[in-house]
């Protein structure tokens, strides 16, 4: 299994180690190319190699024997949190619509609470044809113990073919514990998704080493294939009102949770969230010390009310807090109205934000790598562009 | 107490370029660190161990044999030991073996009170490990923590839940498993008495044969995902580049442009 190096053929040209997206190969004492543990077999470098020296051995089948036609239909896990749903349940309804009418199945979305019956409602508008809903009083408050435990034996009891979730700090925080109950791949964070026709393959592409790279992931021989989506990265669906489906209520026997939820601090409600603003100013590296955000807050003031966000690099000096910070490890956003200030646009803040519908950047460096994604860059210092715009804006 | 926290080396992501010509990674000259937020798992079980007399903390990584440069560090700055989880057999390992790869590992340590993870590692970006190690013990597990606090008993964790836009006070049993953010403390740096140990350090490899690990569940083979292609995102090309412009007359321009798109 896994990389295999024909040790006669291999010249020692290094082109394999210069391609390996993950360091993993080298040139051994003799000059011959050799991979340690980092490999994973993606098979980047037998593109690369000139004499044909390296190939990817086929994993052993290793179906287990799970019957792929067992297993059928489209789910969402439908998030919400204190008996709100979360947008992104209405996203992967519309992705997870699009998936099912491909694959020619039914979509279901999945319900876990405490007296959350109500939402089915809003998901079918939304698109889902069934609601299986699980009321359970160890669902009241979320814990990753119980919330797995409901919907592991949810999946096996149903066999769906595909499973989606929000990949919230929820949905990333008990979706992998699924996975493993129902030994099955897990794809974290994608930011495409598609269908291929011939294999029913769910094709899972997402973002790795902060967004340098992409990664299409497939997961042939176990079932469902799983991913947690990124907020804002699919449009959701509109509502159609008045459109109903199959209610579904599975009476689970779940014991109670070990780990106990004693209170929710809402303690950034005065504080607007990137995730759903429709108008967002961000500070980098360029805003140089901590009291500069109250000039962005002064610009956020003058739009009507944006949100402020901020980059890994403002968040990692101690500037901000992290509920502000845009990208591969901050939140990724998709506003009317993106405007960056003072951030040079590292690969792994360009991710969380070149899809907002407006880009626009202030920063003095003109070859700053954030001009690559605005519509509209301003090369000057942010400290005498800013103050103007709030001017113009108040004229 | 007894506390694993578990690292991992990793490419500094942010020192990663693309080469504009051939659309690949350049990784010339790109080191290799502790994962930034494994460096917060760290920190919080150092501070457990101040706070709670008597714990000791074992450092825990799973890669090359240069990985244990990492665990050198973790030495340096005040865990007590370590175990270096170096096999060809878990190459390949999709988020489900390596997850049941480390469980195994954390199990030949015996029964630790606590396991302490980073939230995510910057390379892969996951967040999966920590919560699967911790399905794979049977131990429940709490994501993104940024404080965490033993009762005297040393039978609960009281610690602070952080979500996009509040956070939860979570009490949970020990034992008990927790990945952790960013803003949770600031690393600290090695002391010279801690480089000094880390020095003399001679860090053994384990096989995963010895942590008990079942080799039908390990590495490429036992791993459900696999990666197909890879790619780099699509160039992406920038608007209108103002240079040159005076400040007062950049931001009308850029006002009357915005309220011309009707965005403000």
């Amino acid at each position: 299994m896994g990389l295999l190096i024909d040790r006669e053929k291999c010249i020692g040209c290094g082109a394999c180690a210069a391609q390996c997206p993950f360091g993993a190969l080298s040139l051994d004492a003799e000059g011959k190319a050799q991979a340690n543990e980092a490999c994973t077999a993606c098979g980047s470098c037998t593109e690369a190699c000139p004499v044909g020296a390296l190939k990817i051995e086929a994993a052993e089948k290793k179906s287990a024997g799970i019957d792929l036609a067992e297993w059928r239909g489209v789910w969402v896990y439908a998030e919400q949190r204190e008996g709100a749903l979360h947008g992104v349940s209405f996203e992967l309804l519309g992705e997870g619509r699009v998936l099912a009418e491909k694959l020619g199945v039914p979509l279901t979305a999945v319900l876990l609470g405490s007296g959350v019956e109500a939402l089915a409602a809003p998901l079918f508008e939304h698109g889902a044809d069934r609601v299986i809903l699980a009321d359970h009083p160890a669902l009241a408050a979320y814990t990753a113990e119980a919330y797995a435990e409901a919907l592991s034996a949810l999946v096996r009891k149903y066999k769906p073919e595909a499973l989606l979730a929000g990949a919230t700090t929820i949905g990333r925080g008990f979706v992998p514990r699924v996975a493993i109950e129902v030994r099955t791949g897990l794809t974290a964070d994608c930011t495409g998704l598609d269908i291929d026709p011939a294999t029913r393959r769910l094709l899972q592409t997402r973002p790795a080493f902060g967004g340098n790279i992409m990664a299409c992931i497939e997961c042939p021989d176990h079932r469902p294939q799983m991913a947690t989506v990124r907020p804002k990265v699919f449009k959701a669906a509109p509502a159609q009102p008045g459109r109903t489906g199959e209610l579904v209520k599975e009476t689970l026997d779940l014991k109670a949770p070990a780990v106990r939820v004693l209170e929710t601090v809402h303690a950034m409600e005065n504080e607007k969230n990137v995730a759903d603003a429709e108008i967002i100013v961000t500070g980098g590296r360029g805003l140089g010390k901590p009291e500069n955000f109250a000039l962005l807050r002064e610009l956020a003031d003058a739009l009507g009310g944006a949100a402020i966000g901020a980059s890994r690099a403002a968040v990692d000096a101690g500037w901000i807090s992290a509920f502000h910070q845009v990208g591969q490890t901050g939140k990724t956003v998709r506003p009317k109205v993106y405007i960056a200030c003072g951030v040079s646009g590292q690969i792994q803040h360009l991710v969380g934000m070149n899809s907002s519908d407006t880009i626009i950047a202030i920063n003095k460096d003109p070859d700053a790598p954030i001009f690559g994604v605005a519509d509209i860059g301003i090369v000057g210092d942010l400290f005498q562009v800013v103050p103007e715009i709030i001017r113009a804006l108040k004229a | 107490m007894h506390i694993v926290v578990c690292l991992k080396q990793v490419p500094n992501t942010t020192q990663v370029k693309i080469n504009p010509e051939t659309n690949t990674l350049v990784r010339d000259g790109v080191e290799s660190i502790m994962n930034p937020f494994d460096e917060n798992a760290l920190e919080m079980a150092l501070q457990l161990k101040e706070a709670h007399p008597g714990t000791r903390v074992t450092a825990l990584t799973m890669g090359p044999p240069q990985a244990a440069d990492i665990l050198k560090e973790a030495v340096g700055r005040g865990a007590d030991d370590v175990l270096l989880l170096c096999d060809r057999a878990v190459a390949g390992s999709d988020t489900l073996a390596t997850s049941y790869a480390i469980s195994c590992a954390v199990r030949s340590l015996g029964a630790p009170d606590l396991v302490i993870f980073g939230k995510q590692a910057i390379d892969g970006d996951t967040a999966q490990v920590g919560p699967g190690v911790a399905d794979w013990l049977g131990i429940p597990c709490v994501a993104c923590v940024r404080k965490c606090e033993i009762a005297a008993d040393g039978k609960t964790a009281t610690v602070e839940r952080v979500s996009e836009d509040a956070y939860d006070v979570v009490e949970a049993p020990l034992p008990c498993a927790l990945t952790v953010v960013k803003e949770a403390n600031v690393p600290r740096m090695a002391s010279l008495r801690g480089k000094m140990a880390a020095r003399k350090l001679a860090i053994e490899p384990t096989t995963a044969a010895a942590t008990g690990a079942d080799p039908a569940l390990l590495g490429l083979a036992a791993s459900p995902t696999h990666v197909v292609r890879i790619f780099s995102p699509p160039a992406k090309t920038g608007g209108a580049k103002w240079e040159g412009l005076e400040p007062a007359e950049a931001a009308q321009k850029l006002v009357a442009e915005l309220k011309n798109r009707k965005l403000v």
